[in-house]
């Protein structure tokens, strides 16, 4: 479909504008500000030019050791959870059940995960993995393991990576699912013929197909996990010690606990200018399929 | 041959690990407090309501309720009537920087929180909106404006252009056209959209904590401080729990089929 062209169109998305111009930009230039000072309390502010960055980079200040060690916690937290949730999430897609009422009911509980507020998904995986309380822990300590998420750093680790495989396997379930119905009844039909193995369709046909989605979903629970705050704040607290301490939670103690505001600021650009460029990764990739897309359509 | 072997076993395992937890905050929001703690039963041996019913009649807690969906509505709304036009221009109109402001929209969608959470309030409380609902609803705004330009979008460009022409043909002004015709056309694109924006507003915690201190305390907040404070009332702490919950399961059946959609922003 042709768009004209219309620049009176930019009436239309003034409104748009201007609520997140004053939601993201006047933020924005008080954080660039910040990054650049120091503050003694009191509003009094001293120039600081580049050096809390300069700090941030270096591993040996402790401004940098802590940043850089929770953005190294963060990155394999985020791979873990991909390597589990992507895995899982096409086997559960593939396990669907084809039609009849089974369909919207196993939707309905795949979704239910998605959306409940965050820190009651931390306060359900604290209750269920209490070792006096919740089954979770009951269970495992009945059985023989020493499990306890509050004092073990591995538990700790081992919940919060538990409670994200369960809050978010869905969505890139559901991903997929959607990928997998758009796959014409005739592709099957084709491979039924050739005598294709299971794995040979999944190979030739499903996967393909769900290659889109699948980028999405990477790239989505990528970048949720990075920025992933509420859940184990609420579970360990960013403990034992600083175990499970992830970006985010570390800004919030610098920003909101210690009123470091230079610190906060400066750790806050550095933070959103990653999170920006996996953003434009993500919107190049959506943009080009969306354009594929279109020209496929168009020759069809 | 689109399923794999054994797949009823492999859903169903994965049903009953995402329904486990969720049973047992359920189960223990019916306990009293000496059950939890005492004994391990699988099921309330003597059910309670006791932990519902303070809920319900403690203003301390009730509020947090009242002011979490007052801020949730306030943005549902904001952010959908500023959506609905921009959502039309991008999916009918080529303008100057319509690229560019698309993909900043995005940008804003994905901004971690906890960037904004010192800037906004310093924001807020210069502008004496610290601790009311509209912060927090304005707030929220960063993220879920983009998300729902981008959800209508999807739904407009569904509509045949033929439709406009033929609108603007038979006299309609634009205005007109827009309520009498477009609007009722993408219905269920705003219910989609609203669902959407009214969910995440709702789950999140940590803008709403922050922008509120005594007045406009969200009821996750409520749940972190109050339980801390008073030692651990772990029935109390699952009953508000099981309330959060409700709203997301009550139109859970509605939108079933969209989920996938709103969480991919409407490119799936």
């Amino acid at each position: 479909m042709d768009k004209t062209v219309n620049q009176k169109a930019w009436f239309l998305v003034l409104p748009v504008f201007l609520v997140v111009a004053f939601s993201a930009v006047l933020p924005l230039m008080t954080v660039v500000n910040y990054s650049m000072q120091d503050t003694f309390g009191n509003n009094q502010f001293f120039w600081n030019g580049v050096g809390w960055f300069k700090e941030l980079l270096d591993p040996s200040t402790d401004l940098g050791g802590r940043f850089l060690a929770s953005l190294g916690r963060n990155l394999f937290f985020s791979l873990v959870i991909l390597a589990i949730e992507v895995p899982l999430g096409i086997v559960v897609a593939l396990s669907m059940p084809r039609e009849g009422w089974t369909v919207a009911a196993c939707l309905v509980i795949l979704a239910l995960p998605l959306l409940i507020p965050w820190n009651v998904v931390g306060t359900i995986w604290q209750i269920f993995g209490r070792p006096d309380i919740g089954l979770l822990g009951y269970a495992l300590n009945a059985i023989g393991f020493d499990y306890n998420y509050v004092s073990n750093d591995v538990d700790a680790w081992v919940t919060v990576i538990v409670m994200d495989v369960w809050h978010w396997t869905s969505l890139v379930a559901l991903l997929c699912y959607a990928g997998l119905k758009s796959i014409p009844e005739a592709y099957y039909q084709a491979a039924q013929i050739d005598g294709a193995s299971r794995w040979a369709v999944f190979k030739a046909i499903q996967l393909p197909k769900m290659n889109r989605v699948l980028l999405i979903a990477v790239l989505l629970r990528f970048m949720d996990s990075f920025m992933i705050y509420t859940e184990p704040f609420v579970v360990t607290g960013g403990g034992p010690g600083n175990s499970t301490t992830f970006v985010s939670i570390e800004l919030v103690k610098i920003a909101l606990g210690q009123f470091d505001l230079g610190k906060a600021a400066a750790l806050s650009l550095v933070y959103n200018l990653i999170i920006l460029i996996v953003c434009w990764i993500f919107y190049t990739v959506m943009t080009n399929a969306g354009a594929e897309r279109a020209v496929k359509e168009g020759a069809a | 041959m689109h399923s794999i072997p054994g797949r009823r076993l492999i859903m169903g395992l994965f049903l009953v690990f995402l329904l486990l937890p969720i049973y047992w905050l359920v189960n223990m929001s019916f306990k009293t407090n000496s059950e939890i703690v005492s004994t391990m039963t699988l099921w309330p041996h003597t059910p309670t309501l006791q932990h519902y019913k303070r809920i319900f009649t403690d203003e301390s807690w009730y509020s947090g309720y009242i002011n979490s969906l007052t801020y949730v509505v306030l943005n549902t709304i904001i952010s959908i009537s500023v959506a609905l036009p921009a959502a039309y221009a991008f999916s009918r109109y080529r303008f100057l920087g319509d690229k560019h402001l698309f993909f900043w929209l995005l940008s804003n969608r994905m901004a971690p929180a906890a960037v904004y959470a010192l800037p906004f309030f310093n924001l807020y409380s210069a502008i004496g909106l610290f601790d009311t609902p509209w912060a927090v609803a304005l707030a929220h705004c960063i993220f879920n404006v983009p998300l729902a330009v981008w959800i209508l979008e999807g739904f407009v460009s569904g509509v045949p252009r033929e439709i406009d022409e033929t609108a603007f043909l038979d006299g309609y002004s634009f205005p007109r056209f827009f309520i009498k015709i477009l609007v009722p056309l993408i219905a269920s694109g705003i219910g989609v959209a609203a669902f959407f924006c009214f969910m995440f507003s709702w789950v999140e915690l940590l803008l709403a904590r922050t922008l509120t201190s005594v007045h406009a305390k969200p009821i996750a907040a409520i749940m972190t401080r109050t339980v801390s404070a008073a030692g651990m009332d772990w029935g109390l702490l699952a009953a508000a729990g099981v309330l959060t919950i409700i709203p997301g399961a009550l139109v859970i059946w509605f939108v079933r089929n969209y989920i996938a959609r709103g969480f991919a922003l409407g490119r799936v």
